[in-house]
């Protein structure tokens, strides 16, 4: 593939984590275990939101098609989407949704503090605004993983479950493919499997501030940098993409 | 201790000279309780308010349109924040608020009983029912209890944009395909009415309101405040060629406002007696998530034991 | 359910620049500091109000009682000299 070509599947990869991120904690409106949380989580989602917008304008214009941001999220079959698996899994209860925020924001951190050196000015720039954010979205989790993990012998329970049933979900957020490759050619991108063992040893001892055990899995689950996704993602695109899809020639 | 009677001529001392009664205030029981079902309503009606907008956030038709109703919705929860602030300061739990809400002792808007069915729903429901909402929390801003005041002050000025992003959505729905103008059309047929009632019964069917403005709690009538409403409205459903389905309504070139047709007041009584569109479905979800909550409050609380910060 | 609850009720402070006064915002639900700034600053400082954030459990704050206010607060004629009004300046004296 092309350097642009890279750039751009790279590029919707990040927009696309952001989008269906937001999707998912944007499903707790209204349904928050206290209202103060309600809003804690859909403040999130907005961050989320946001930073799918900066990179999906500039993706558009990388891409060169005169696509806009909206194209790019309501247009596009589930096989063009390259967000992680993780990411698109139901919200489960409330400790799902914030083991699954931790483990994500971990590395979301790592990741995007090394993209805020890139040498691509708009994903340095892009990157380093949310780095506050992402801070914040962690602490809010890793905080909520002590709460649960030593409150009571039930949310104890439920968020144990909840690191093991998303364990195998975490090691496909350090794949890497030909577009990583050849961005990490030009000082673009950065190299994914060495961020694993800091985002090892920092979870790690988040979960044993936590009293959680560290899962033990077999095999990592896999294939979404190929546009192969779980079930999930048919629906969340038939429910997010239904009104353009609807009417085709409106504009909203 | 002071005697009742002096207690309560200072109270409306204060209030007679438009100064703010605080909490820590004497007040009679009456002003207290009256007081506490009106704000404790008043915020419930905000966060029952989130469901029939959270409807439609997965399915906002631009990422745009997306972050604003998000934004908004973000907001009116955070209205619901204040205002159960607001009615703990006068000595009840947000424990009680709840439980009333789900008792069906405390009620809440009753507009928030009907559905959205259509995108064109939230711009209607941004337009009319915050349009609505913003006339009578502007009026509330100079209401007697000082917390309830100030919630109102902060309250409205994050309100403006909740009525913008509504109208938005209907004007560029107006301007667009005519699949967009039918939902238009649809949406305002079906808001208009309950959002006039939204300002309660006519004047002369409101029994309780001596006290209210007896005690400054509310600064103008029901009617006063729907007229209000209504002649900045109609005017800007012309704008963007709605049509108010009220054939009945016609500009009063006497009086300089809009008469208008009668409110259905059955459906008001129906509706708001639990037979609305919506009613258990609202209760229902209210219920289903606090109880479903309930284990991750209790580990919240748990664990704040455990860490004892304030070695009590 | 007796162990549920809404958490306790926390008293929100907002410092809106640096150097001005923590003035009350409101109050937030929390079981513990952390989360208490947090909820602060997602419900007060929603549209980037706020360099800093004081927070503290309703229960804590000490407040005057309003019968006590003769007592506490006597504006009292007979200490003028603490308002600058009191004083006559020169005329021409600056920066006084």
């Amino acid at each position: 593939m092309t350097k642009q070509e890279a750039l751009f599947r790279y590029l919707l990869r990040l927009g696309d984590n952001a989008l269906i991120q937001s999707y998912r904690l944007s499903e707790w409106c209204s349904r928050g275990p206290i209202l103060e949380e309600d809003l804690a989580m859909t403040n999130i989602s907005l961050d989320y939101l946001g930073r799918t917008r900066a990179l999906y304008q500039y993706a558009a214009i990388v891409e060169g098609k005169e696509r806009t941001e909206d194209d790019l999220a309501y247009k596009r079959p589930e096989i063009q989407y390259y967000n992680n698996l993780i990411t698109e899994l139901p919200i489960g209860n409330f400790a799902f949704t914030i083991a699954r925020q931790l483990l994500i924001s971990v590395f979301e951190f790592l990741h995007y503090t090394q993209l805020s050196q890139s040498k691509d000015e708009t994903i340095a720039a892009i990157t380093a605004k949310t780095l506050k954010e992402i801070r914040y979205h962690k602490v809010h989790s890793r905080d909520w993983c002590y709460r649960l993990g030593r409150g009571t012998e039930v949310s104890h329970t439920k968020l144990q479950q909840a690191f093991d049933e998303a364990w195998m979900y975490t090691g496909e957020l350090f794949e890497m493919c030909e577009e990583d490759q050849i961005l990490m050619a030009d000082g673009v991108a950065n190299n994914l499997e060495a961020l694993l063992p800091a985002w090892k040893e920092e979870v790690s001892r988040i979960l044993a501030d936590s009293d959680i055990k560290v899962p033990n899995v077999d095999y990592m689950q896999t294939g979404s940098r190929k546009g192969i996704h779980s079930e999930n993602l048919g629906h969340i695109l038939s429910e997010m993409q239904y009104l353009p899809r609807a009417y085709p020639d409106a504009i909203w | 201790m002071m005697d009742q009677t002096i207690l309560e001529t200072t109270f409306q001392d204060k209030i007679d000279k438009d100064l703010n009664i605080e909490p820590k205030d004497q007040m009679p029981e009456k002003y207290r309780i009256h007081l506490i079902r009106q704000i404790s309503q008043h915020a419930h009606s905000e966060v029952i308010g989130m469901q029939p907008e959270g409807n439609w956030i997965t399915r906002a038709p631009s990422l745009r349109a997306k972050q604003i109703l998000l934004a908004k919705i973000q907001d009116e929860g955070g209205h619901g924040l204040y205002l159960y602030s607001a009615a703990e300061t006068l000595g009840i739990s947000r424990e009680e608020l709840i439980e009333q809400l789900h008792s069906g002792k405390a009620k809440y808007s009753n507009i928030f009983n009907y559905p959205t069915l259509n995108w064109a729903d939230i711009g209607a429901v941004g337009w009319l029912v915050d349009g609505a909402a913003i006339v009578n929390q502007v009026s509330l801003q100079r209401t007697s209890y000082g917390p309830y005041a100030r919630a109102m002050v902060r309250i409205c000025k994050e309100e403006s944009f909740h009525q913008r992003q509504g109208y938005e959505i209907m004007a560029n729905m107006m301007k667009g395909t005519e699949d967009q103008k039918a939902m238009a059309q649809d949406a305002m047929n079906r808001w208009w009415w309950p959002s006039l009632m939204m300002f309660g019964p006519h004047d002369s069917d409101s029994p309780h309101s001596g006290n209210a403005f007896l005690w400054k709690i509310k600064r103008k009538s029901n009617d006063e405040l729907r007229q209000k409403f209504i002649d900045k409205t109609v005017q800007q459903a012309e704008v963007i060629g709605l049509t108010i389905p009220d054939p009945d309504l016609k500009w009063n070139e006497a009086k300089q406002c809009y008469d208008h047709g009668k409110i259905n007041w059955e459906e008001f009584t129906r509706v708001i007696n639990g037979n609305g569109p919506c009613n258990k479905q609202r209760m229902d979800h209210h219920i289903k998530y606090h109880e479903e909550g309930a284990w991750v409050r209790e580990a919240a609380a748990a664990y704040q034991q455990k860490i004892n910060e304030f070695n009590s | 359910m007796s162990n549920d609850t809404q958490l306790d009720l926390w008293e929100v402070f907002i410092q809106n620049k640096a150097g001005g006064n923590h003035t009350h915002a409101g109050s937030v639900h929390a079981s513990d500091r952390q989360m208490a700034l947090q909820n602060a600053r997602d419900i007060y400082t929603r549209r980037n109000e706020g360099s800093s954030i004081w927070v503290i459990p309703s229960k804590y704050v000490t407040a005057s009682n309003p019968e006590d206010a003769d007592m506490l607060f006597d504006p009292s004629t007979d200490k003028m000299y603490r308002h600058p009004t009191f004083y006559v300046i020169p005329e021409g004296a600056k920066q006084i």
